[in-house]
């Protein structure tokens, strides 16, 4: 199986090259066209910022190739907010996939909830898909972020961090995972095999 | 429900776990990559991996170190000790660490926080803080809390925050090895006042001074190193007390 890996530049990828490696597959980072519409399955990870990453994708048009693409593809962090229709980070215009908009995350109490949401929250309302097969029920997921995806019909996992937003969100053959598989623990390790599956 | 994290902490000296009591006196307790896969397993919820190798060698042994952390646990963590430059930062987030922890650097050079924030976002940036009470006032310690500085611990807390940190690790060098308890009070103000997660450490003794750091120091994590490597307390029976205490934990 191959699988390639969205070279762009975002921070801290070689930790889902490495967690892919654990799960016994051997992944390729490139920003190649060609090894990415030929692979297996694509990964998109991120960490960074949207209008940064959104040009850098531009400007080598990988926002086309993306939008073309039709194998199984999995947006993780700032990887799904991308694939969201806008972000409200410095307004930029994403790459809509899903028609969600992402937004900040604005707490009414800054005591009770800080910014970004740091830590292990859980994936709740969990809907009948092979990327949540043999889950436990409310799997615990590592989250890193301030900005989130609106609650959709595309949603198919939510979390609640002030108000509930997508933890996971799908449509087609684009699946996007607001945490961090790679740093999830076992939870995580079962999504990324599940993915691997489809 | 977003939960408690509860951090165990690792100093290496030259790629071995040592742990001081009072930063002092240091004492052997095993590999690292291998203790951070028992916690990892055990149901720890971030790893901070502390580095006190002082040789010239250092860079490289701690970057090698990141690396077979990295490739062998899949939960998330922070490497510090001696980092200063957007340069070494740079080196410990690609050998695969997920933030980075800074202390005396901060200290010295307050910008290096916002050049380091811009560069690989707020989210991996951690800035630890010693503290020590002096005749009522607590004020910033660095160099392994030996040195005194001007700074009053809030005041540097919110500026480090203003500064683009995206979380604090704050120890208190009065509680740090005595096992007494954390420094609910103080972390209590601290945490109040900024709008960034705050790590507690120094002090950890008993299963009931994690409930308390949680609710009267309202800590987002709290950390502890040598009551975990000698087991007097096991992650597993901390979380189920911890749960049992309706503080929200994973479990």
């Amino acid at each position: 199986m191959k699988i390639a890996v969205i070279k762009y530049n975002s921070g801290n990828v070689q930790s889902v090259l490495y967690a892919l490696e654990r799960l016994g597959v051997q992944a390729e980072l490139t920003d190649d066209a060609e090894k990415i519409r030929s692979a297996d399955k694509v990964v998109f990870p991120g960490q960074g910022e949207a209008s940064t990453a959104m040009k850098y994708l531009k400007k080598r048009n990988l926002d086309t190739l993306i939008g073309d693409l039709k194998q199984p593809f999995l947006g993780v962090c700032l990887g799904l907010q991308l694939l969201c229709e806008h972000s409200e980070e410095n307004d930029t215009k994403c790459l809509g996939i899903f028609p969600v908009k992402v937004k900040k995350f604005v707490p009414e109490n800054s005591q009770e909830f800080k910014v970004p949401h740091v830590g292990w929250n859980e994936l709740e309302d969990l809907k009948n898909n092979p990327l949540l097969a043999d889950l436990p029920a409310n799997p615990f997921v590592y989250y890193v972020h301030s900005y989130y995806a609106e609650l959709s019909n595309l949603t198919l996992a939510s979390t609640h961090y002030i108000h509930d937003f997508s933890g996971i969100l799908h449509r087609d053959n684009y699946y996007a995972i607001q945490a961090h598989p790679e740093k999830s623990g076992l939870v995580g390790e079962k999504l990324l095999s599940n993915f691997l599956r489809i | 429900m977003l939960t408690k994290r509860i951090i165990p902490c690792l100093d290496i000296k030259e790629g071995r776990t040592v742990k001081g009591v009072n930063f002092v006196e240091l004492r052997d307790a095993g590999d690292p990559v291998e203790l951070a896969k028992i916690y990892s397993d055990e149901g720890a919820d971030e790893l901070v991996f502390l580095d006190i190798t002082a040789t010239v060698d250092k860079r490289k042994t701690l970057a090698e170190l990141v690396t077979k952390v990295a490739k062998a646990i899949n939960i998330p963590f922070t490497v510090g000790g001696g980092i200063s430059t957007v340069e070494d930062v740079k080196v410990l987030l690609n050998a695969g660490a997920d933030k980075i922890s800074i202390n005396s650097s901060a200290v010295k050079n307050p910008q290096i926080i916002n050049e380091m924030a811009a560069e690989f976002g707020s989210q991996c940036i951690v800035v630890a803080i010693d503290t020590r009470n002096v005749d009522g006032i607590d004020f910033v310690h660095t160099h392994g809390g030996r040195r005194a500085t001007l700074l009053k611990t809030q005041e540097w807390a919110q500026e480090v925050c203003e500064r683009g940190a995206g979380e604090i690790l704050l120890t208190s060098m009065d509680h740090d090895g005595t096992k007494a308890g954390f420094s609910n009070e103080l972390l209590a103000e601290i945490s109040s006042a900024l709008s960034i997660p705050v790590i507690a450490s120094g002090g950890a003794g008993t299963m009931a001074h994690f409930k308390d750091v949680f609710t009267f120091g309202k800590a987002d994590a709290a950390l502890a190193a040598s009551i975990f490597h000698f087991k007097e307390i096991g992650i597993p029976e901390l979380k189920r007390y911890l749960a049992d205490s309706e503080i929200s934990i994973r479990n």
